[in-house]
């Protein structure tokens, strides 16, 4: 070892008196303000010297940086694993961040340690702790039960490249068999009187050298911000801005959180209509829609991951304009519709509108999407989506499909709504399909007849996910595997979801 | 099977950091702690893959807040070399361009972030020229970093045409990024009189040493490089690791501040090497029983800008076609192609994957032709024991395990009836096929390269009876530590807890092997083991003096050394030898015995010996969709006699799962500009715990045993398994097979991605 001396951050110029407050493994944190676009990993890593946690890739896709994050839902806390290394600093403010170092109690390792080194679960050990950040967040919210598919989609966003997971899944196995682990975290009690300290209600903002951080808590608040702050960039989980900062190194002078915002949390569920507004995760979202619809269910399981889906939001995946979705495709053909707003003044529109070209969408500055609004099902509608892509979990889809169909006691279609990401610059409808198979039979041959439409509605490109030809065959293929799963249950066609 | 007779060895210890991963309390470069002064370090690589800068004004990233240093070529005080065999890739480009994301500069300042700024104000003019970058422009261009090489036995091209059956096709083989989970990192601290002390995730430390004093223009006692554990490597921190280690050793030199140096996911993907991807050509001759008579094989790999370790790689390709099988009649030509890529470099198997992946094409297409089951095409192609033993490059395989190997496994996981029942399922499914496979794996031990088979180490004994051991090999995740740390343990008789394991330095151990070649445990427990036995031998010799007593009287046992009718406490002894003046530090060397390569005629020993092994997969594809799954491994693998078998079912099943991801999903792309698109996790997909089958049943071979004098019976373990991945692909191709009527495969490239395996069902 060298000389070991502790690094201090420079001081940096201060504008604004908010100070950050947050419990870092038990303990109260005040920061002075920090960089907007700080993230919470090099804040660990670089200014608290907490090295357990690793950077592996800066993108939330490998998940060596997991954390945990627990946070007040009323009078609840709630713990969910998150990404560090795409995650704001001013996103911490009033919740309880822990570490790896931060989870032995009384010096002794928790069972997840335990249980990790019984089964010869590290090799290099760099993703080790972000393993056991993930299986120990799942010890606040064990349910019980659990499958191997369980543990698979608690651990698809934690890449290991030495065990080949086997050992992970046995030490997880190991784990979970364990009642009450939620004992050995900290006390839900102690920690919630400590976040319930009334300054955690009001909105707050930080600036250091002409970059701002502004969360509000109230979407009246919000609306005159995004006016007065017409480019701000607007985040609620940050797991695409975030990237925007690690990758692309772009300097954002003014971020606007709305994860505090409790109004944009709301999710209502109506006779005919889901509501989520613009902070709800997909996490949350996943729970409601997929007893509406299991194919929708089965794409959020399949989007991102576990630390992903709990800080990425359904809005925010319309909002960033991906020409891939993967939920615009879906909602598209339920046809989901957006309330935007601005100041005051607030107008629909229909997620088929939305999207206008690459990087385009009718949004105008100082609007934003206060919540989506998704049909539930309705009378005789099928519904399916797919999601190709090389690897079934946390992959970015090549070709994501979604279908809805209606037809009468004669078999004939009375409406079918088709969407497809990846084949093309944004979420797109294949209306030429679509009106081709309108009024006639829902029959292989109508099918077959279609098929050469798919090139009048889809040019797509060849990119590193797939080339063009591949897209166009398999978004043919989709449409005839949506056909044959409407004729027979008995005939297997998925290798994800439906077999385990 | 593990070691019947002794205490330490062959127990499944604990990986000796297991504790402090699983805490965080593990240190890597990364987690330094570093002094007030220290600089972070930021590489700028070419935006063109060919041709030539013609501008390079750095002034303005100079001036930046924080930036201390700017470094070009025309800063390196020695040699501009990167290339650890051919001197022929420089740190810094001189001003030729070879590759997109070549390092043109470096710019050091007080943070990561102020230093990746700076970069950016660089004005950079190229003058491109057109690039070479797939393996069939630089066919075309004739584009070589190194000669071709050809192994020939018989005659091939005479005994293939008289055959019975001929068959010729082409197969494409991708490459593979490590994705290492820790990026190459290094931290250069200057220390008096310019030396300088380097931390470096690598698996090379006397190399790294070696190209950062010709670097700096001094010998290699200047520098000290230290290396406690690697975030993973799989051979990617081989040579790869040096070029980072130098730069921040220039930059720590001139500015005489520690330099930080951590590739981010990105730069570390495009700028660092990759395994080989191979065009191959072959042609082969059978009978109707499915015996191969003769073979030809062309061998077109991508080295990409330089040499780096090419040679050995692509002769471990020649030496590994013959995979199990006994190729009488046998041309292998290999050429080894330049292109204006990053330059390829070792990985996990160097080599062998690719070239086994040829001749286990083969054999599924011949079995296809003929209408038989693969594998009683393998089968019926084995090496026998005392005949049809002899390899291509002329060395007996004379512990040929892999007949009853694969006979145990073929009843272990039921192959017969479950083809059976994969047919059957192929009939009344229409849209979902499987496809079930077994392939086997015999892979070579020992460096190709003779004089890189030695290994050095040192055992200390304290008066208070703890042991420290340091030897040349590297700990990447491996379980190389705690293997020694058994083996030392195991001569002293104390329990592995007491004999800790060091970081490898160059100042402790010198001119060490790069950790690879699978040779880690072989040679360094060899010398560990060597090192200690000197110490032991001392001990028994002052204990005779002390306890006049004869030397059969004294035993090395758990409880305590053996003294004739005493027993004393091993700390004791250690004591009462150092109050009387014994040494009990000891130096060990081995040199891996037997081993001989004439590579101008193609023949010798070049392996110690053979590891082997055998997999069956069963698999499912979406004939719709090209999506595919692994349903079902079953693994019977060769240890020898395991020196810690939980290690090393940690490398059978890690490796078959590495080796799955380079077959199935691992894709990397290259746009027509020679940029890298896949660069990141979210482009280039590794395994995900989900694609790791639900029924993953590995053995290790209760019968096996090392014939060679290896360190307590064992045998490498690091690399053979990977291969055993190839049943995977082996399988995919008979699900594929289901959705043909006739005797012609489809060609089938690997990786086997959605789009690949539709695009060949649609064929």
């Amino acid at each position: 070892m060298p000389r070991l001396y502790r690094r201090s951050r420079k001081t940096q110029q201060q504008e604004s008196s908010d100070k950050l407050a947050f419990l870092l493994n038990g303990e109260w944190v005040e920061l002075d303000p920090v960089s907007p676009t700080l993230t919470v990993l090099e804040f660990l890593r670089r200014d608290r010297r907490l090295c357990g946690t690793k950077e592996g890739c800066a993108e939330g896709d490998c998940g060596a940086c997991t954390v945990t994050i627990g946070e007040l839902h009323g009078s609840k806390i709630k713990y969910q694993a998150v990404n560090s290394c795409i995650c704001f600093v001013g996103s911490l403010h009033g919740k309880h961040l822990i570490t790896v170092e931060g989870i032995k109690q009384n010096g002794k390792l928790h069972p997840v340690q335990q249980c990790m080194i019984s089964s010869h679960a590290s090799q290099c050990g760099f993703c080790t702790p972000g393993f056991v950040m993930s299986l120990y967040t799942y010890c606040y919210q064990q349910e019980p039960g659990f499958s191997r598919q369980k543990i698979n989609d608690l651990l698809a966003g934690n890449l290991c490249r030495c065990t080949g997971y086997r050992p992970i899944v046995t030490a997880a196995q190991k784990l979970l068999k364990r009642k009450n682990l939620s004992r050995y975290g900290y006390s839900d009690q102690a920690v919630t009187a400590q976040l319930k300290k009334n300054h955690f209600k009001k909105s707050h903002s930080f600036s250091v050298n002409d970059a701002t951080y502004h969360s509000p808590v109230s979407s009246d608040e919000l609306a005159t911000l995004l006016q007065d702050h017409p480019k701000a960039t607007l985040v609620a989980g940050a797991t695409d801005v975030g990237l925007w900062v690690t990758k692309q190194q772009q300097k954002l002078d003014c971020i606007i959180s709305i994860e505090r915002i409790d109004a944009l949390k709301t999710t209502r569920v109506g006779k005919d209509m889901v509501s989520f507004g613009a902070g709800v995760s997909l996490s949350e979202a996943r729970q409601v829609l997929m007893s509406d619809y299991p194919d929708l269910g089965e794409l959020i399981r399949r989007f991102g991951s576990e630390q992903i889906r709990n800080r990425a939001t359904v809005v925010g995946n319309i909002a960033n304009g991906s020409p891939i979705g993967d939920l615009a495709p879906a909602l598209m053909v339920l046809d989901a519709k957006l309330t935007l707003r601005v100041g005051s003044y607030r107008r629909f529109v229909k997620l088929d509108d939305f999207f206008i070209d690459y990087g385009k969408q009718d949004i105008k500055p100082g609007e934003f999407i206060e919540s989506i609004q998704i049909p539930r099902v309705f009378k005789d509608a099928m519904f399916s989506v797919y999601k190709l892509s090389k690897r079934f979990d946390q992959d970015i889809s090549a070709v994501c499909g979604a279908f809805n169909l209606q037809v009468d006691d004669e078999g004939i279609i009375k409406d079918i709504r088709i969407a497809f990401g990846g084949m093309a610059g944004i979420p797109k409808r294949a209306s030429n399909v679509e009106q081709a198979l309108m009024d006639e039979s829902w029959s292989l041959q109508t099918i077959n007849k279609v098929m050469p439409l798919f090139e009048a509605d889809f040019q797509p490109i060849t990119d590193c996910r797939a080339s063009a030809e591949y897209r166009i065959l398999a978004a043919r293929n989709l449409l005839k595997r949506f056909f044959l799963e409407t004729q027979s249950e008995s005939i297997e066609t998925r290798l994800s979801g439906a077999v385990e | 099977m593990s070691n019947p007779g002794f205490k330490f060895v062959g127990q499944e210890y604990a990986h000796d950091s297991a504790e402090l991963h699983v805490t965080g309390e593990a240190v890597y470069v990364d987690d330094i702690l570093l002094p007030e002064n220290s600089l972070y370090v930021f590489v700028q690589g070419s935006a063109i893959a060919a041709g030539k800068l013609t501008k390079l004004d750095l002034t303005k990233v100079k001036k930046t807040e924080g930036v201390m240093a700017v470094i070009t070529a025309e800063d390196i005080p020695g040699e501009n070399n990167i290339g650890p065999v051919v001197h022929d890739e420089p740190i810094l480009t001189q001003g030729k361009i070879l590759f997109a994301g070549q390092p043109i500069f470096a710019v050091a300042a007080q943070t990561l972030a102020q230093a990746r700024d700076a970069a950016q104000y660089a004005k950079i003019e190229y003058q491109p020229k057109e690039p070479v970058i797939t393996i069939e422009q630089a066919l075309k261009a004739n584009a070589r970093v190194l000669p071709d090489a050809v192994i020939k036995r018989g005659r091939s091209s005479a005994v293939i045409k008289k055959a019975e059956y001929q068959l010729s096709g082409q197969l494409c083989i991708g490459g593979q990024d490590h994705f290492y989970l820790e990026g190459q990192v290094s931290l250069a601290v200057p220390q008096e009189n310019g030396q300088m002390l380097v931390y470096c995730s690598t698996q090379h430390v006397s190399e790294v040493q070696e190209l950062i004093a010709r670097a700096l223009n001094v010998q290699n006692n200047e520098v000290v490089v230290e290396t406690r554990r690697m975030g993973g490597a799989f051979g990617g921190k081989e040579t790869q690791a040096a070029q980072w280690a130098v730069i921040a050793a220039l930059i720590a030199n001139q500015t005489k501040c520690p330099a930080n140096l951590c590739l981010d996911r990105d730069s570390d993907m495009i700028m660092t090497g990759k395994r080989h991807d191979f065009n191959v050509d072959y042609k082969v001759g059978f009978n109707q029983k499915g015996v191969i008579e003769g073979l030809e094989v062309i061998l077109a790999s991508r080295c990409g800008c330089s040499a780096d370790l090419s040679g050995p790689i692509n002769d471990r390709a020649m030496f590994h076609i013959d995979n199990a099988y006994y190729l009488k009649d046998i041309t292998i030509t290999s050429k080894r192609l330049r292109t204006n890529t990053v330059s390829n470099t070792a990985f996990r198997g160097f080599g062998g994957p690719q070239g086994m992946m040829v001749i286990e094409r083969i054999m599924d297409e011949v079995a296809q032709k003929l209408g038989l089951d693969a594998l009683t095409v393998r089968s019926r192609n084995l090496y026998g024991k005392t005949t049809r033993n002899m390899t291509p490059y002329g060395m007996k395989v004379s512990d040929n395990v892999l007949p009853e190997l694969i006979e145990q496994l073929k009843r272990n996981a039921t192959y017969a009836k479950r083809r059976k029942l994969v047919e059957q399922f192929n009939q009344s499914s229409s849209i979902i096929k499987r496809g079930i496979a077994l392939t086997p794996v015999k892979f070579g031990i020992s460096f190709t390269t003779t004089f890189l088979n030695q290994a050095g180490a040192l055992v200390h004994v304290y008066k208070d009876g703890s042991i420290h051991v340091n030897h040349g090999g590297t700990e990447m995740g491996q379980g190389l530590f705690i293997k020694v740390a058994q083996v030392v343990a195991e001569v002293f008789q104390v329990d592995p807890a007491h004999v800790k394991p060091c970081a490898t330095r160059t100042d402790k151990i010198p001119n060490t092997s790069a950790t690879a070649a699978s040779s880690g445990a072989d040679i360094n427990g060899m010398a560990a083991k060597i090192a200690a036995e000197q110490i032991k031998q001392r001990l028994i010799e002052f204990a005779v003096k002390e306890y006049k007593i004869s030397k059969a009287s004294i035993k090395f046992a758990p409880e305590g050394i053996k003294i004739g009718r005493k027993t004393v406490r091993f700390k004791t002894l250690a004591y009462q030898a150092y109050l009387a003046r014994t040494s009990l530090s000891a130096q060990g060397f081995y040199a891996t015995p037997k081993i001989h390569y004439d590579a101008a005629k193609g023949k010798g020993r070049p392996f110690y010996y053979f590891a082997y092994g055998a997999a069956v997969t069963e698999v499912a594809i979406d004939t719709l969709t090209g999506e595919s799954k692994v349903l079902r491994v079953d693994i019977l693998h060769d240890c020898g006699q395991s020196l810690n078998p939980a290690v090393d079912m940690g490398q059978i099943e890690g490796g078959f799962v590495q080796g799955m991801g380079w077959l199935t999903t691992e894709e990397l792309y290259w746009d027509k500009q020679g940029h890298l698109q896949t660069h990141a996790p979210s482009t280039y997909k590794i395994p995900a715990c989900s694609d790791v089958p639900q029924t993953f049943n590995v053995k290790i071979w209760n019968k096996g045993k090392n014939l060679e004098p290896t360190i307590f019976r064992s045998k490498a373990v690091g690399e053979p398994p990977l291969m055993l991945a190839i049943s995977v692909y082996s399988a995919l191709t008979h699900a594929i097979a289901s959705m043909k009527s006739g005797a012609d495969l489809p060609r089938l490239d690997a990786p086997l991605t959605p789009e690949r395996i539709l695009m060949a069902i649609n064929q």
